[in-house]
């Protein structure tokens, strides 16, 4: 393995913006990092701290809301 | 829906057309197509990209654009090799799901239809026009339909700005306005009405793409007439964006940049030198549509758009036969939005009698009831090579193998294709499956199909997960296969802890009271109530005052010369005599409770001394408040008699007083509006005073008429009655913000001073009259707000649901606003509104109930603390307190939530649950994303 950094970012994504963003930049073929995981809410309103305390006791090296 | 269709002729009446349709070959079986888009890549001719503008190639076989409807690919004829030379021919094989179909042929259609709906949208200006202004012979001078691709990060250049000559990107920038507008050089003497609001949104595009462009625009005058329009123009200067008032006469090539050559309002001719110059250019008239107008018998007007009237602004001279859109008349997205809610209410007016036929209800199998042990199904979709190109598809559906509740898995070349689904449904059944995990492409896209096919097969809806490996992996991580393989595993291993956790979710309906409430009874509370009841649909209209009519009975007439008073009175009598309407006079709203389609409203009415109040019981509730003159202060309006506002004029010259037209009238615009007293245009006021100057000149051809403007804002047609004033001999002079008109008494007389930037220098007035063009401030729309939690903008009107798409809905569902209550407007656009107002109230009614997404909140009540924080926080007033055992508890109200979660993530003892969206999932979820990461640092 390389000893890059390679950090683990788990994402919280609102169905109707960032989520459907997302989308958009796949449809576009943008291209970024494989490094997010994401799950799909449907507001970022749903986002309880609590997830992201717990996302980082889960090991994410950071934490991504988007809405 | 039929795309790539033309229509050839039209027979028959309202109620009972013959349409006869010819439909040319898309060349794809729509039905087939996955829009995968392999045939783009596979085709090797190259064909200029229309909706770029011609600044990118895309190939004969292609889709518009990403989100297109159909999401079918199209063969464009003319460049296609094989259509063309009989060669090629490379698509087929290509094509995974034998989806292309080179033997399609035209299709002649005919259709028996009760109403016709006319939207072609607009045409485009000539190039003769554009010429003038050195497009075609320069490449940096470009349309703002360019720039518009240009800055899009989605376009062609990705956002990237530059010049066509040599690619570098542009420090300055010149916007050109009302190119093929305001000019009859080529017989368009109409506004387009839209051109400086996009000319301001590409500039602050610009801007914030490049803070260090340097941008101008030149206009003659600014118009920025709609709701909230203003605000962006005072953004815009914030930014740095420079507007100049001038003429743009020539732009010259200069070294490897433009010079522009403008003359201002003082005479003086400048140069400035550009590296981009972007021409507003203005709508035409849609190119065919003098074929349209002769095959459906409609009149066209003298600018070759749809022939319309202020009081039936859909209507063409054809009974049943709609118009709406920039076809009716150059405008923008909310009016194109609002006119089209109103042509499908009048078309559904037309088609009362027919309403629910041809409705073929779906059965389902029984739901079978849900087992704790949960037996989940994996599918993987290749989705034909758009995700197995990258991603690894048989080791991600190896990797769920193990998995604790996986039953079964499977891997699919499309998985949304009709045999897939029929198979995912047997499957379903064979292996007695109770949850779903399907990894393929978007939820946002593919859900519902999936979840069809659940019920189908005896699942509720709610037990599939998707997992998005296609837009959100494969696609954008074309190049790295090991780490996208990776990033699906992920995925799909969280999909199916979340799945482990799904529970069936029952589907609601809410029953709705077949009525409207409709509060005032102005000309759009009044069109509303008409329209509901074409429909078919009961309402009551309360009126605060003691008669029905409004401010329409305070004018006289319109800009385009229609009577108000004799459309008035026949309007209300339609209103009275018309059974399904209950009329309420001298009646106001006290109170109001409930939800869409269950709502319950207190209104007391006054009769004589007798107040007495009324409980009616609704399924929507329409605001058609309206609203009042402003009375400015500082203009001695009702302290000088030689001051009136507009309306106070149109009354004095409808009037038989020999002097009601003297020799002299100022008008001063914008009094106490833009800037003064409110912070917006009032958008009739411009209009308002052309058609009393013109009036004046009728009555007193020798009378001087003096108008004090900021910006003319006659837009569309309006245009026309600006220019014949100013043939007339009225004088139209701009002035400042800064620099405001003086109005003061002196002796017996009345002295108007004003900076006069035609002559550069000080004048001092003594009109006999005095104008006030005053604005529109809304009526009562603070309480009414509170009373329906409804927000209100900073000017006090209403705000829609959404200012562009959703224009005559509020953020409050079954709350509908139109007229003035929604925006100062003119009587044509208040018409369209409130009959757009009416479709969108009517829908619910027509359904009967309102069906409710089960993703909505859900209270513990057992957890409950009662404390009220969600119902404080609750952005769409869908959580109530009620009280259970003398205990204070919440309650959602299903029908108005809209699964956000707020309340679910604020709740303080966790008593509140999203459907679909639970804490257990999602921590399920954030678990399963940690087995991965400790996976990992074990590994390390």
């Amino acid at each position: 393995m390389s000893d890059e950094f390679n950090p683990r970012i788990l994402g919280f994504l609102c169905n109707w913006c960032c989520y459907a963003a997302a989308d958009a930049a796949g449809v576009s073929r943008f291209q970024y990092p494989p490094n997010l995981r994401t799950i799909r809410v449907m507001c970022t309103g749903r986002v309880d701290p609590s997830f992201i305390l717990r996302g980082f006791i889960e090991g994410a090296d950071g934490i991504f809301t988007g809405g | 829906m039929l795309t790539n269709a033309d229509l050839q002729a039209l027979e028959g009446n309202a109620g009972d057309f013959t349409a006869k349709i010819r439909q040319r070959p898309r060349y794809i079986d729509a039905d087939a197509c996955t829009a995968c888009g392999l045939c783009t890549q596979y085709c090797p001719r190259h064909h200029v990209d229309p909706y770029n503008e011609g600044l990118s190639v895309t190939r004969p076989i292609h889709i518009d654009y990403a989100q297109a409807v159909p999401a079918t690919y199209y063969i464009d004829p003319s460049s296609c090799l094989h259509l063309q030379h009989d060669t090629c021919q490379i698509c087929v094989p290509v094509c995974q799901s034998h989806a292309i179909d080179f033997s399609q042929k035209p299709k002649e259609i005919e259709l028996n239809v009760g109403a016709v709906i006319l939207a072609p949208g607009f045409g485009r200006i000539d190039q003769s026009t554009l010429a003038k202004f050195g497009y075609g012979s320069h490449p940096d001078v470009v349309t703002s339909f360019e720039f518009e691709r240009m800055t899009t990060a989605s376009g062609p250049f990705m956002g990237e700005v530059k010049c066509f000559s040599d690619g570098r990107h542009p420090k300055r920038i010149a916007f050109i306005q009302c190119v093929g507008s305001r000019d009859l050089g080529c017989d368009n003497g109409y506004c387009s009405s839209v051109c400086c609001m996009y000319a301001i949104k590409e500039a602050m595009v610009a801007k914030e793409h490049d803070p260090e462009v340097d941008i101008t625009i030149y206009y003659m005058d600014i118009r920025t007439q709609g709701k909230e329009f203003d605000k962006a123009q005072q953004r815009a200067e914030a930014m740095g964006i420079k507007f100049v008032r001038a003429k743009v006469g020539d732009i010259t090539p200069w070294q490897n940049r433009l010079q522009l050559t403008y003359s201002t309002l003082e005479g003086g001719h400048e140069f400035e030198p550009f590296d981009l110059v972007v021409l507003s250019v203005g709508f035409e008239s849609p190119r065919d549509a003098r074929g349209i107008a002769d095959i459906t018998g409609i009149e066209l007007n003298h600018y070759n758009f749809a022939k319309s009237e202020t009081f039936q602004p859909l209507a063409t001279n054809r009974d049943g036969v709609i118009v709406a859109g920039a076809f009716q008349g150059p405008k923008d997205i909310p009016e194109s939005v609002t006119q089209a809610s109103a042509a499908a209410g009048i078309a559904a007016g037309l088609l009362e009698k027919q309403r629910g036929q041809g409705i073929i209800h779906k059965d389902y199998p029984e739901e079978k009831t849900d087992t704790d042990e949960p037996r989940i199904g994996v599918f993987v979709c290749h989705c034909g090579i758009n995700i197995s190109s990258v991603v690894d598809v048989h080791q991600v559906e190896d990797s769920v193998a193990d998995m604790e509740g996986v039953v079964y898995h499977t891997d699919s070349l499309y998985s949304c294709s009709q045999d897939a689904v029929e198979t995912l449904k047997k499957t379903i059944i064979a292996h007695n499956l109770n949850r779903v995990v399907i990894a393929a492409c978007s939820p946002r896209t593919h859900e519902p199909l999936f979840q069809e096919t659940l019920k189908d097969a005896g699942l509720n809806p709610c037990l599939v997960e998707m997992v998005n490996i296609r837009d959100q992996c494969s696609w954008v991580h074309a190049g790295e296969p090991d780490a996208a393989t990776d990033k699906s595993q992920d995925l799909v291993r969280m999909a199916v802890a979340k799945a482990r956790k799904l529970k069936p979710l029952p589907a609601q309906t809410v029953p709705v009271t077949s009525r409207a409430l409709i509060v005032g009874g102005g000309i759009a509370g009044m069109v509303v109530a008409l329209t509901m009841a074409e429909q078919g649909f009961e309402s009551v209209l309360l009126e605060k005052e003691k008669t029905l009519g409004g401010n329409l009975g305070l004018l006289n007439h319109t800009l385009s010369s229609s009577e108000t008073a004799g459309y008035l009175k026949k309007l209300v009598a339609r209103v009275k005599k018309n059974r399904k309407i209950d009329v309420l006079t001298s009646a106001e709203i006290v109170q109001t409770s409930g939800f869409i389609g269950n709502f319950s409203s207190v209104v007391a009415t006054t009769v004589g001394k007798k107040q007495e109040e009324h409980t009616i019981d609704h399924g929507v509730v329409i605001l058609a408040t309206g609203g009042h003159e402003h009375r400015p202060d500082g203009y001695l309006l009702g302290k000088n008699s030689r001051v009136l506002t507009q309306q106070e004029l149109e009354k004095r010259l409808a009037g038989r007083a020999k002097n009601r037209a003297p020799d002299s009238v100022v008008m001063i615009q914008c009094a106490g509006s833009r800037g003064d007293d409110l912070n917006y245009c009032s958008k009739v006021c411009c209009n308002h005073a052309v058609k009393n100057a013109l009036k004046i000149k009728e009555i007193n051809p020798d009378s001087q008429v003096i108008v004090l403007y900021r910006d003319m804002r006659t837009y569309g047609y309006a245009e026309d009655a600006y220019r014949e004033a100013r043939l007339k001999g009225v004088v139209f002079i701009p002035y400042e913000l800064e620099n405001k008109p003086e109005v003061y008494e002196k002796g017996r007389r009345l002295h108007v001073k004003f900076f006069d930037s035609l002559l550069q220098e000080e004048v001092d007035l003594t009109p006999d009259l005095l104008a006030l063009s005053v604005g529109i401030v809304p009526d009562g729309t603070e309480e009414l707000s509170k009373l329906l939690k409804a927000p209100l903008t900073d000017d006090k009107f209403f705000l829609e649901a959404h200012v562009k798409l959703r224009p005559v809905e509020l953020p409050v569902d079954g709350v509908y606003v139109c007229g003035l209550a929604h925006g100062p407007k003119p009587v044509d656009e208040t018409i369209a509104q409130a009959q757009a107002a009416a479709a969108k109230a009517a829908i619910p009614l027509v359904k009967g109930s309102v069906s409710v997404d089960p993703i909505v909140s859900s209270v513990d009540e057992k957890t409950c603390i009662g404390c009220g924080l969600c119902v404080s926080l609750c952005p769409f007033s869908a959580i109530e307190m009620i009280k259970v055992e003398k205990k204070r508890k919440a309650r959602t109200i299903a029908a108005s939530c809209k699964a956000c979660g707020i309340c679910a993530s604020h709740c303080p003892t966790f008593a509140i649950s999203m459907g679909g969206f639970t804490n257990e999932q999602i921590n399920a979820q954030i678990e399963a994303f940690g087995r991965a990461t400790k996976k990992e640092t074990a590994e390390v």
